[in-house]
This record gives C-alpha cells, structure tokens and sequence, in this order.
C-alpha cells in the first residue's frame, strides 16, 4: 500500500515532507510499470532542482523515465546505494529505494499533490 | 492499445499468466510475465517458452520456386538440402534491407518462408511484385499458424517427454514434421536467443494446448513463459539482428555484419550490384559492440560522437543480464571500427564515454 504520510503526483512519484526537506521517489506502481530497474541518474549533492522539471532519469531493461522535482531547491543528500543497486527501486520503493533529499524554497509546489487516498483513487481511474 | 490491435491464439493465456502487454507492431503480444531479468535467465540457464505466432509464414510453391528464392534472398538457397534451414536478409534494389527471414527447404519446388510480424504484410506485397516473373505461387499462410519457441539449455529434454520424435537428430537449422501430444508440428531446430532450442509452429486451434503442456512438463525444471523483453535482451547479447534496429531500408546487409549471408558469386539477385560495389569499393559503415566507461545506457538510435564530430548511431543498447553490464550496437563509419578505441554516446545531449568491444557479448559454450 501506499504510505498515508507521503504526497503523490500523476507522474508517479511521491514526496516526503520533513520540515523544509523534501524527499523525492517513485511509487510501487511506477516501479511495477517500469520493471527491472537498472540505472538511476541523479544529481550531485549541491545542485539545484526545480519544481516540474525533470532532475534524473529511472532506466528500466526496456524504458526510460524522467523523475519530476515535486518542489525547487538544493539537493542536500543523493541515495548512492541506488545507483550501485538500482533494484532496490523494485524492492523497496518507500524506503532504501528514496532518491534524493531537497532542501525546498518553499513548499506551496506540493499543493497540488495528491493524498494517498486520492492517488488510490487516480490508479484505479487510470486503469480503465 | 489500437482497438484493431491482433491476437495470437494464446492471448488468453497470457492474461491468466498476469503479463503485461505491449502493442508490437500491430500486435498485442506479452512484453513480460515475471520481469526481464528473471526471464532472461531463465533461457540461459534452464529453457523458456515463447509465444511467437505473430510472425509471419509465406509458403512458395511452383515449377520455379527456387529460382524465385534465389532471385529474392542474398544467401543461397540452390546448395540447401532438402529438410534444412537457412538465414537471409533480402534486400531493394539499393541494398537496403526489406527484411530477414527464414527459409525453409522442403524441395526445389517448395518453400516455406519465415518473416518479423511487423514486417509480414509489406514482405509478402513484395514477394508478390518479385513473383510475377516466375511460375510459382506465394501464399502468405500466417493466419495458419501459431509459433512456439522453446529455447534454453534444457530445452530438447523438456520437448521430448512429449513426443516420439527422436529430437536428437533434428540438427540445427533442420527441420522435421512430426507429433507433439498428439498434434501435428512443424519442429526446427531454430531460434533467436543465443541458446539451443526449437521453433515449432502448428494449427492456431492447437495452440493452448501445447503451450499449457509444455509448461506443465517442463515446470519441475523451472520452464516458464518468457516475452518480448527478454527475447530482446537475449537475442542482443548474442549479436542477432532486429529489424527497425540493426536492420532497414537504409542499412545493407554489408554494413550489419552479415556478410557471410550475402553470396555475391551466386546468380543474380536483388540487390547485387549495389552490394557487389559496396564489396570492392568498401564497405561504408560496420556495426561494432560497445561497453559504457561512463555510467549510462546507451539506446537505439542515440547518436555516436567521436571528437565531437557524429560518426553513427546506436542500433541497440541495453542492460545486459548475462554480462552485468551495459553494453550496446552501434553502426559507425567504417574506418573508426577499432577494437579498444573510445567514442562518445550522445545521451539527452550529454556525451557518455564508451569502448568499442568484440559484438558477439554472448556466445553459449556448448
């Protein structure tokens, strides 16, 4: 199931909310849709990420897949593990599987962002 | 999905099996059932089960059947025995690709093609434009068949609980008639993944029933059902071509690698002259492996720099299961084609480095 303490968007991707930082990742359902997931590039510790602009990009053995930043700011901490083990995306999407921590400008860019019931709701339209 | 997208008769097993699906070139077809990775290995290590109904048989029959062979295909058909197989691109006049395909010799006068399923309508239009000069018919029979494809190292012991066929002796690139549970096949020692194997085609009504027994014989051993995906990252670790990748209009079979396939000092046929040119005044483009230095995978049709200038393309490019790592094809200009050399893969605009490397990444040991 989806976390209830995360924020969802139509991408795919969620975000969690710790004070000012924001970490960013993507859902099991994107996960599940991407498949075997074996390379993530991220930006370095330092850069800066904009809200709605692509920040990386999620491989799978068949497909590539933008990340979208949910808010604008300073990436203050990078997931390496991820990068040597990009399955863990498929394993633990919520977790171990997290990509960046961005410390945001302002937090308002989540407003648009779905609950975890909304985005429940969004997959199941989605599907049909 | 298209809604005039086309089944194959083990559609419905497929949604049993939880697959996903993808449309492939007008078909609806199972691009993965346990994950890619899984069923890559699979194949390489114990056998996998493939529905490839989707593609396409084109039977020639006629006084003049080989001559329109060998009118059609770049590799010679008059020195194939009877009940054997070979592998042919055939080509425009231009030497460009129409497509690659199987070709089946039952006898002199009788021929069974095999094409890629989203190229079969356009393949048989031009078949049919190429026949009208020769007494033989051409028939496209695709809607007569579904295709099995059982491949991996324990693929013979899996086939043979269910038939008297003494598979043994079905050498590769032959072929036999015979029963499989009951049903009357078409098995050949064929197959588009690196391994031993077996493509065997029969009535579409027979279909399910074979694929649910093989799966069911060969489920102690581990066989499972494979799609798309792996069949593509196993056929691109052993250097088999994909039409729309290695293979086009624009590509000659020259420039693909497939050299040994082209007999220029047979008659004539399609496409001779320009490849017969190509041949003695060199070859313009030659498709090398590459191995990332840099991070990054390299993808179809990205483009390849070498001191910022572009000398070619990626033909494929992928994790590779097998290796553990990310390797790809690429078509380069000919005379930068240097083992060990470096050049850049141009991805979303930012050069990643890459070595050329031998293609052959995977070759099984037996």
């Amino acid at each position: 199931m989806n976390p209830v303490e995360l924020k969802y968007s139509k991408e795919h991707e969620y975000a969690r909310v710790e004070g000012n930082v924001v970490t960013f990742g993507i859902t099991d359902h994107a996960q599940h849709s991407l498949g075997d997931v074996v390379f993530v590039e991220l930006p370095d510790e330092g850069a800066t990420v904009t809200a709605g602009k692509s920040y990386g990009t999620v491989e799978s053995v068949k497909a590539v897949s933008d990340i979208v930043a949910s808010v604008s700011g300073n990436v203050v901490e990078v997931n390496t593990q991820v990068m040597d083990s990009p399955d863990l995306l498929n394993s633990d999407p919520y977790g171990e599987g997290w990509l960046v921590k961005v410390e945001a400008d302002d937090l308002s860019s989540l407003d648009g962002m779905m609950t975890a019931d909304e985005y429940e709701t969004f997959l199941a339209q989605e599907d049909h | 999905m298209a809604a005039e997208a086309k089944r194959t008769p083990l559609y419905e097993e497929h949604l049993g099996a939880k697959a996903k699906l993808i449309d492939f070139g007008g078909w609806e077809m199972p691009v993965q059932y346990a994950g890619v990775i899984d069923e890559h290995h699979t194949v390489r290590t114990k056998a996998g089960l493939f529905d490839v109904s989707h593609m396409g048989e084109i039977d020639v029959r006629g006084e003049e059947a080989l001559a329109f062979v060998q009118m059609l295909i770049t590799n010679d058909a008059s020195k194939l025995e009877d009940g054997k197989i070979l592998y042919s691109p055939m080509c425009y006049p231009s030497g460009g690709i129409v497509d690659d395909l199987l070709v089946y010799r039952y006898n002199p006068q009788h021929f069974f093609l095999v094409v890629n399923a989203s190229n079969a309508d356009k393949d048989f239009a031009w078949m049919l434009e190429q026949a009208k000069n020769f007494n033989c018919s051409v028939e496209n029979v695709s809607d007569q068949y579904a295709q099995l494809a059982l491949q991996g190292p324990l693929a013979e012991i899996v086939l043979q609980r269910l038939t008297t066929v003494n598979l043994a002796q079905i050498k590769y690139y032959t072929f036999t008639h015979g029963d499989i549970q009951g049903i009357s096949c078409l098995i050949s020692r064929t197959g588009y993944t690196g391994e031993d194997g077996f493509e065997i085609y029969l009535s579409p009504e027979y279909g399910r029933k074979l694929w649910q027994k093989i799966l069911e014989v060969g489920a102690p051993d581990g066989v499972q059902p494979i799609g798309l995906g792996a069949r593509d990252t196993l056929r691109f670790e052993a250097r088999l071509p994909l039409y729309g990748n290695e293979l086009g209009a624009e590509i000659t079979p020259l420039e693909a690698g497939l050299g040994i396939f082209v007999k220029l000092d047979k008659e004539d046929f399609i496409g001779r002259d320009i490849l017969l040119t190509q041949k003695e005044q060199g070859i313009p483009r030659k498709l090398v492996g590459l191995e990332m230095i840099d991070r990054g995978i390299a993808r179809s049709h990205y483009p390849l720099q070498k001191d910022g200038q572009e000398i070619g393309f990626v033909t494929s490019g992928s994790f590779s299961p097998t290796l553990n790592k990310n390797i790809a094809l690429g078509l380069i200009r000919a005379e930068l084609a240097i083992q060990g050399e470096t050049l850049d893969v141009m991805i979303r605009g930012k050069a990643v480095k890459a070595k050329i490397i031998p293609s052959l990444f995977y070759k099984r040991s037996t």
